[in-house]
Formats: structure tokens, sequence, C-alpha cells
């Protein structure tokens, strides 16, 4: 009953959006107030219904209704109560259903936050908003209905992917599509726009916190799953240029660009048509995200619905959305003159030369990505673009950007000097060359990659310390340093967040060690200064797989440090081995262990990796987030946002 | 009930694909440690045919396995790293390669990115050119119903 009540509430919400397309346009292009003012019940209507159709699914999944044909595929009654409530996105039907919860999320948070909003455009905004959501809608559905029940329950499911069944995993979805999804605001704000015809200053502070929102979950989704990869895989891989991480990718390098040119227009009044045109890329690459993962067309290692019509009904959702903004941007695009003068090298510049470097890169990953069915289609070879490629491709950019950052963060507006903005960068960059000197003479013969990554990450990280120093005035105090305003702080973090996470990568892909050998119990071995002794392998049962789990002692100069216990397990019921690395997480290093198979002479294999630095390559990602949050925090988004109530007699002078 | 079946397939296909058990067995490793780290180098930039997106060094998949064992005897009977590569290249194509090579088409895959940052920095330094040499903007004009709110902010 409860999954008739959300196949229900769903359908409703679908006609609420409809009409929620329908009446605020006409509303706002005819300025009637009360058709435009219909767009906000509706909003937080479709929210609600959808909801409740998601609630009502995950309530099949929680009580393990194996009437439903999605919870039979996708559970197991054996299943912790986590997976059976992660489960209920972890398939195509049911993240779907999540994907379109957020879009009416957003959207009811756009009602309700909107209140500074001038009324057309609110409509306008939300009409939009609500027309994404009604595409998506009709492909749930009528292509991905998870309500559908089965005549004939079978006594128990089958279980989801044992790949999915962890806690890293678990949200890596619902963060990663609240920043797709998120991104959709950028576009309605964008369309909206243009449909208005106007963009100026307060549009870019409008769009920025939602700009900004999309970003740090997006970040946030990014590094969980780049996390997961790292400790669930079993080598220790954390990026992998697979074309469905690609699609996660482009949209964090499109809104990282998005985030810096809303600050020109809003500070500046200029860059306004890109940061339209970035809008609509930004999502519209969300929305190439989604069809690479559901069209089976790329192969990769996560695609789940391997299903053709739906690949085409979302490339028909493509094609109408960012389509349909381009054509309009093409019309309308000229009415968006700058206003704002600027000298060659200024802020401005800077952040022109940020967007060009996120765009461009975001297009080479695209261009990698696709490059294969282009190749296919046109030139007949069948051919692959993998990480070596992207390597070589991708990196330049990022290596330029990191060159540049703490010099164009320091850079004033409308009119600067580079000499004194290196001068004022000194320190920064005499700490990054002898902190690069130190690790070139202790690296001996080693490649490049090491030290080239410890001078950017040292060079961006201090670069961001002194420009949020430099801010507090000529001779600088602490005190006048916490009361600088939250963006400034935001800014801070967010750039050394990226500094840390460059380090990071280049110190764990030149200095990790690796060992690989067959080991018999209480044999001790040497891997990089560390002493291991695999001591005995157990099988044991778990709730709904079989495990065998080896314990190692990890020693050091003969003091114990830690035990480590590596698994293999195998999910019966999904027929899926997967393998549990046991890692000894630390500051400086992670000690990686891996539990091979027994050998038919006697012993294990059993791999060890030494990581340095690799908790710092989430920490950075976490840094980046938080940065993004504490801007998101500044008083400016708080005011624009409560406009509607500031008081009416005006404020007393003080 | 074909939708059933499709999903037991794929997940069946997912089971022999991509087991996730990491690679290079210890009866692989070459005696020669040089030796070993080229052959571990040439691994990570061939493709395993059978599995999603990984490379020969990190799949367990039964033919990666041989395709390791093939690089290592190549290099063994003393071939360079080019020659081993084009031994492998010439018995299952190009598919097998991980970073594409510069040829014919693909040098369009190659040429993309400098090409697109050329153009993208031409523009950009036109757009700041004209920026620069713009005249300050006069104070943008009001339309009446601006006007009329500002007179009815004023009047408050």
């Amino acid at each position: 009953m409860t999954a008739e009540l959300g196949h229900f509430a769903l359908i409703l919400a679908f006609l609420v959006a409809v009409v929620q397309v329908v009446v605020p346009l006409i509303g706002a292009h005819r300025r009637w107030p009360g058709w435009m003012a219909m767009a906000e019940p509706a909003a937080m209507a479709q929210f609600m219904l959808t909801a409740f159709a998601f609630g009502a699914l995950m309530w099949a999944f929680v009580t393990s209704d194996f009437s439903l044909r999605l919870v039979v595929l996708n559970s197991h009654s054996a299943k912790p109560m986590l997976y059976k409530i992660s489960g209920t996105w972890g398939n195509h039907e049911g993240s779907m259903l999540l994907w379109v919860l957020i879009v009416t999320l957003f959207g009811a948070m756009a009602a309700w936050f909107g209140g500074g909003l001038p009324p057309s455009l609110k409509a306008r905004v939300l009409a939009v908003q609500s027309a994404i959501a009604v595409a998506f809608f009709a492909f749930i559905l009528f292509t991905s209905n998870p309500f559908i029940r089965l005549a004939v329950p079978p006594f128990d499911g089958q279980d989801l992917n044992p790949l999915l069944q962890d806690p890293g995993l678990a949200f890596h979805p619902p963060f990663l599509y609240l920043g797709y999804v998120g991104l959709s605001m950028a576009f309605s704000f964008a369309v909206a726009a243009l449909i208005e015809g106007r963009v100026d200053a307060a549009w870019g502070r409008w769009v920025r916190p939602w700009t900004l929102a999309a970003w740090i979950f997006l970040t946030i989704g990014i590094a969980l799953g780049s996390w997961w990869a790292y400790y669930e895989l079993g080598w220790g891989g954390f990026w992998f240029w697979d074309p469905v991480e690609n699609a996660s990718f482009m949209p964090w390098l499109l809104a990282a660009a998005l985030l810096h040119s809303a600050i020109v227009v809003e500070k500046r009044e200029a860059l306004k048509s890109w940061t339209i045109l970035l809008a609509i890329l930004a999502f519209g690459f969300s929305l190439i995200g989604t069809f690479i993962v559901r069209s089976g067309l790329l192969t990769s290692v996560h695609a789940f619905a391997n299903d053709p019509e739906r690949g085409v009904f979302i490339l028909g959702i493509l094609a109408f959305f960012t389509g349909g903004a381009l054509t309009l941007y093409a019309a309308r695009a000229q009415a968006m003159e700058a206003k704002g003068v600027f000298g060659m090298v200024s802020r401005e510049s800077a952040l022109v030369l940020n967007n060009i470097l996120l765009a461009v890169s975001c297009f080479v990953v695209f261009f990698g990505t696709m490059w294969p069915m282009v190749a296919e289609m046109f030139f007949d070879r069948k051919l692959s673009v993998g990480a070596p490629f992207f390597n070589a491709a991708f990196t330049p950019f990022m290596v330029v950007l990191g060159l540049a950052l703490p010099l164009g963060s320091v850079l004033p507006w409308k009119r600067g000097k580079v000499s004194r903005a290196a001068w004022s960068m000194r320190y920064a960059f005499g700490l990054a060359v002898a902190v690069t000197l130190l690790v070139w003479t202790m690296q001996t013969g080693r490649s490049a990659l090491g030290p080239v990554g410890v001078f950017l990450g040292v060079w961006v990280t201090s670069g961001a310390i002194v420009d949020l120093w430099s801010r507090t005035g000529r001779k600088g105090s602490l005190g006048r340093l916490f009361r600088l305003p939250r963006a400034d702080w935001g800014k801070a973090v967010a750039h050394s967040g990226l500094g840390v996470t460059i380090f990071a990568i280049a110190g764990l892909t030149a200095w990790e060690q690796e060992d690989i050998r067959v080991t018999q119990l209480g044999e001790p071995f040497e891997v990089g200064g560390f002493t291991l002794t695999l001591d005995k392998v157990e099988r044991l049962a778990g709730p709904n797989y079989f495990a065998t789990t080896g314990s190692v002692q990890l020693e050091r100069d003969g003091r114990a440090i830690a035990t480590l216990n590596p698994e293999k397990r195998d999910y019966p019921v999904a027929r899926m081995p997967t393998t549990e690395a046991a890692i000894d997480y630390r500051i400086m290093r992670d000690v990686y262990v891996v539990l091979g198979d027994e050998q038919a002479g006697g012993g294990w294999t059993v791999r060890t990796y030494i990581k340095p630095f690799a908790n710092w390559i989430w920490a950075g990602c976490l840094m980046m987030a938080l940065g993004g949050a504490l801007s998101l925090s500044d008083r400016r988004f708080r005011v624009a946002a409560g406009a509607r109530k500031a008081p009416m007699g005006g404020v007393p002078a003080e | 009930m074909t939708g059933l079946l499709k999903r037991f397939m794929s997940v069946l296909m997912l089971v022999l694909l991509a087991l996730p058990v990491a690679a290079v067995q210890p009866d692989e490793v070459l005696d020669d440690p040089v030796l070993e780290e080229r052959a571990r180098e040439l691994s990570k930039g061939l493709r395993c045919l059978v599995c999603r997106n990984e490379s020969i060094d990190e799949s367990n998949a039964g033919l990666a396995r041989d395709l390791r064992l093939l690089v290592r005897e190549r290099l063994v009977a003393g071939d360079s790293d080019d020659e081993v590569i084009d031994f492998v290249v010439d018995r299952y194509g190009e598919y097998v390669l991980l970073r594409p090579t510069a040829d014919g088409a693909n040098m369009l895959l190659w040429a993309a990115g400098p090409i697109m940052l050329l153009l993208a920095a031409l523009t950009g330094f036109f757009y700041l050119r004209k920026r620069a040499s713009a005249p300050a903007p006069a104070e943008a004009a009001l339309n009446e119903e601006e006007r009329q709110r500002l007179r009815e902010l004023l009047d408050e």
C-alpha cells in the first residue's frame, strides 16, 4: 500500500511540476503577481510529494518488502540496516528518484530563501527549475519506475552489489547528486536571467551561494568516492580517470570556474555573458555525467544501467536543456554588456586566467573521455584513452594554475602590478624553494614529480596564508585576523586545501613503496623500515558474507605499532568477492596491507604498501569544502538572503 | 523475466571482470629488479582487455596475468620497451594502449588541449584589452520602474 501511495505522490508531483512551469512563466511575462506567486507553494508541494515518494521507497527497502521488484533486485533481509537504507539509492531507479528529490529540494529552497529576489526573476527561476524536474519525473515514471510490483514475490532478495555495502560509498551518491543537481540552480538562474534580459551585480550575488553549495557537495562527494576506491579496491589507487569519475570531475572544474567568475560579476559587473555560459555548461556537464553513467555507452567500472532506451531519453533531456539554453544564450547574450573597466594586470584578469585554465582543462578531460567513441565512429579505430593520457594532458594545467594562484590572489581589483604581487609573496616563494631543495637532496635519482608537487603545494598553501595575513593591513595584527570577513577566511582555507591536495598527490605518487611476496605464518619480513608478521589466518562469518581474515603484526624498530586485519570477503548471495585492505592510518604515511590467496606450497600472498601523505589528499579536499562553507556563511550572502526581513524604518546610525 | 536475467548477467559479468583483488602475483616477479621495474612501468600503460578500465598492472583477470607474463618474457629476451609495446600492439591492436599514440586522427586528441588553450588565451587577451581601453561607464541610467521604486524608498 505504501508503495502505491508513493507512486501516486510521484505522479502528483509530476503534475504539480508541469503547472509550475507554465503558470509562473506566463505570469512573469504578463506581470500578473498572482500567477508569479503561484511558483512558491507549488515548489514546496512538489518537494513534499517527492519526499513522500522517496520515503515510501525507503520504507520498502527498510522493511524488505520483496513484492517490489526493485527491492528484490537490490536488497536482502540479512543486510545491515545502513545498507538497506543506502540500497534505496544504490540502484538506477532509486538513484534517479533521489536525483529528482534533490531537484525539487533546491527548488523549494530557492522559494524559501529567495525573498530578496525580484518577483519576476524568482518566478522564472522556479519555473525553469521545475522544467528540469518535469523532465526527470517523466524519465522515472515512463522508463525507470521504482514502484513496480512483482506478481509472485520471492522469499528473499538478490542483495546489493557488495562493493556498495560500505559506509564511504553509502553517502557518496547523495553528496554527488547534491552537487550535480545544485548546479541546476545556477542553470535556472542563468536561463531566467536570459529570459529577463538582465544580469547585474545582484544576480552575481544570488547565483554564487548556490554554485558554492553545489561545489562543496561535489568536492565532498568526489573525495568520498576517491577515498572509497583507496581503501576498498585493494591497491590503494585513489583516482583512475574512469569515465564515470571524469563525469563528476568535469562539473567540479566548471563549478570551480563559475564560482570564481561570479565574483567578477558581483564585484565588477564584468564577465557576465561568460558566467551565464559557464552556468549553462556546468549543469550541461552534470547531465552528460548522468548520461555517461546510465547509457552504457562508455565502459566503466561503475556504470549501473546499461539500457540504451534510457540513455536515449537522457540524451533527449540533455539536448533539450543544453541546446535550448544555448540557443537562448546566442539570442540574448549581447544584451549583457560589461560595465567594469580594468587593466591587463588586475584581479579581474587573474580570475579570467583561472577560468581559462579550469575551462580548458575540463575540455581536455571531456575530449579524452569521448575520444574512444569518436575515434570508433569516425575513424574506425578502436582505441583506449586511459590514465597515462590524462596525467600527461591534464596535469600541466594544474601546474600553471598552482603557479599563478598565489600571485593572482593578491592582485588588487582594477589595476595592479605583478612585481608588487610577487614581492608580497617573497616569503611564500622562499619557503617553497627551501622545502623543495630539501626534498630534492633527500630523494636522489627519482622522478622530478615529487619535488615539483612539493614546490606547488608549499607555494599555494603558504601563498594563501600570506594573502590572508596581508588582508589585516600593512602591519598586520592577530586581532584583525580574526575579524576578517568569513569570505577571506574561506578563500584562504580553500586555497590552502588545494595546495595540500597537490602536495599529497605528488608525494604519494612519487614516494610510494610496494612489496609483494609469499609469506609463511609467523615469519617476519621488512618493508621500508617496518617489520610485518602474518600471525594467523582465520575464517569468520559476517552478517551476509564469509571472511578470510589475516592478523598482521606491524612493528618499527622492535616496537609494536598496530595489529592489522586484512580481509577477503565472499558475499554468497551476490556471488561476489571483495577485499578489505587493512590500513594503519598515520599523519605522515599509511601502511596498507592486503591479503591475497593461499599458496599451494604453503604460505599466503601478502601485498604491503607504504603510502606517504595519503590522508592529506582527502584532508585537502575537506579543507576546500570547509573553505567553501566559510565563504557561504559570509555576511553578505546572509544579508542578500534575508533582505526581505530588513527593518523597514531604516537602520539607526551607530 | 528477461530484465531479471539481464540483471543477473550483469552481476555475473562484474564478478568475472572486475575482481578487485589486486594484481601482480609473487611468482611473476622477475629476479632482476631493473627489468621488473621496467615491466611494471610498461604494464601500467597496457589495458586489461577483458576489464572495464584497468591496466594489466592493476587487474587480476587471467588475461591480464598472461599479458604481464608476456611483457616479462619479452623483456627477459632482451627487447627494448618500444619493442615490447609494438609486440603487444601487433597482437592485440591499439585498443590495448592506455596512452593513445599521437599519429593520424589521434593528433587531434593530443592537440585539442593546446589548441583550445591558445584560442581561450587569445579570446581572453582581446577581452581584457577591450576592457582596459573601454571608457568608464556613465552611471547606469535607471528605468522608469526603478525610478519609481527609488522614490518610494526615499519617501519612506
